[in-house]
């Protein structure tokens, strides 16, 4: 147990993202742009670590960050069963299991190019969920059917 | 029971409608064919917005209002409208609104009704949105079923041809699903159902069959949905050639066919549908496009609050 703790250096506060698709957490580091913005945070990227039930995953520690509602959406759209695990004074103070809301806004593209939202400007896209495990989609405007594969996150 | 009130509501897609919804809707249809409305909609000022032309459906819901005592403004040519400018569709319909009490919208552009009818605040109804919904067809489609059949539960309804890309076809299965229907399928391989839809269907426990010819199903059939094929869907015109000729109905279908079948297709046709059965009592597709107009009509007077 303790050789697992340590293989990812332990941070004091912040969130650990476990139970990423294995291959997945690089997008988790793009979707909250930690490639991007210049920081001093401590973030660690675990990619094909070994769950208790023996199957591979990634693992993203980010040190002094909470995410927003917006972000963990996002996660979801890619991980959907991610866990969310934040820490405070170096434990765990809340750990739950993502989960996308009915109503989707504003985090991801619709896959069809003749769709109005993909021609107007300003204007956010929404889709409603109609099945969580596997993920499936509907865009509110073009009533598109998009599953995992079509999903681009914005 | 909930008392059904459709004043300021918009019309954009069959997925919108309750079953008793749509009932209402195809009874109100009933009355403007048999009582006079004449006067109903005066005063009423209807914009009538062709972002794609489509001369048919425009002729149809300008008959409907004038029908009705209302008046039509609009454009039927998208190069005199302002999004030819470069106007967003959300500002067009806040301007458009201004001038008049319902819009009535055909764009090329899926979902385009959708967010028009989030932008204005009088009703907007759906007059087909790219391939996505063209709900007053649908309706006129269950209406032409109803009038005939006197019923929509307990009939098998075949639909043949494009079944794929036909986006009438898609949006009366979803209606028809709210029935206790039988439906088949016919249509070659690479033009069948989207997976989505058929999935869609099991979970509401609606009986289906996929089959590529008649076969000994056309005893069963009540009713016919043909739709046209189109050669460009296919890759290889071999394909097209080799399939084409399975999908067209003359006299010869009706030997071995219920003999109060009705035959519909929403027109127009080009080959799949032989001009000797024009005659027959089955066919009934010109009545069918006739039917438009009802329809138009008690949507118009339903979102108006008039009726
Ligand atoms: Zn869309």
């Amino acid at each position: 147990m303790e050789d697992r703790v340590y293989k990812v250096y332990r941070i004091k506060n912040g969130t650990v993202i476990d139970h990423i698709p294995q291959g997945k957490g690089h997008l988790v580091m793009k979707i909250l742009k930690l490639h991007k913005e210049p920081s001093d945070n401590f973030i660690a990227l675990g990619v094909n670590l070994k769950s208790k039930k023996g199957e591979f995953k990634d693992l993203v520690k980010i040190e002094d960050k909470e995410l927003s509602e917006q972000e963990i959406n996002k996660i979801t759209l890619i991980a959907p069963k991610a866990t969310m695990n934040i820490i405070r004074n170096g434990k765990i103070t809340k750990k739950y299991k993502v989960k996308l809301p009915k109503n989707i806004t504003g985090i991801m593209k619709c896959s069809n190019p003749n769709c109005v939202i993909n021609n107007e400007h300003d204007v956010s896209t929404k889709f409603i969920m109609i099945q969580e495990h596997p993920l499936r989609v509907r865009c509110r405007y073009c009533e598109r059917v998009m599953e995992s594969k079509d999903i681009y996150v914005l | 029971m909930v008392k059904i009130d459709f004043k300021g509501k918009d019309i954009i897609s069959i997925r919108d409608f309750s079953k008793e919804e749509i009932l209402h809707i195809l009874k109100t249809t009933e009355r403007m064919e048999k009582e006079n409305f004449s006067n109903l909609l005066n005063g009423k000022i209807m914009g009538s917005l062709f972002f794609e032309p489509s001369t048919r459906t425009r002729l149809s819901f300008g008959s409907a209002m004038n029908g009705l005592g209302g008046t039509v403004i609009g454009f039927s040519d998208p190069k005199q409208s302002s999004a030819a400018k470069g106007e967003s569709l959300p500002d067009a319909m806040k301007i458009t609104e201004g001038y008049c009490d319902v819009i009535v919208m055909r764009h090329y552009l899926e979902g385009a009704a959708r967010l028009a009818a989030e932008s204005a605040n009088v009703p907007v109804i759906n007059a087909g949105d790219g391939a996505n919904q063209h709900p007053t067809q649908t309706f006129l489609d269950l209406y032409t079923i109803l009038k005939y059949k006197k019923k929509l539960d307990g009939l098998t309804v075949g639909f043949l041809g494009d079944l794929k890309y036909g986006r009438t076809v898609h949006s009366l299965v979803h209606a028809l699903a709210y029935f206790n229907v039988k439906l088949v399928f016919i249509s070659p391989d690479s033009l069948r159902m989207p997976p989505d839809d058929l999935e869609e269907l099991k979970k509401k426990g609606i009986g289906f069959k996929e089959i590529e010819k008649f076969n000994s199903h056309i005893k069963d059939l009540d009713v016919i949905y043909a739709t046209r094929i189109q050669k460009e869907r296919f890759p290889d015109q071999m394909d097209y050639e080799k399939v084409k000729d399975a999908f067209i109905l003359d006299k010869s279908i009706l030997k071995g066919a219920k003999k109060d079948l009705i035959i519909l297709h929403p027109l127009p046709r080009v080959n799949e549908l032989n001009y000797d059965l024009d005659d027959t009592e089955n066919a009934v597709y010109f009545d069918q496009a006739k039917n438009g107009v009802p329809v138009r009509k008690a949507l118009l007077a339903l979102v108006l609050g008039k009726i």
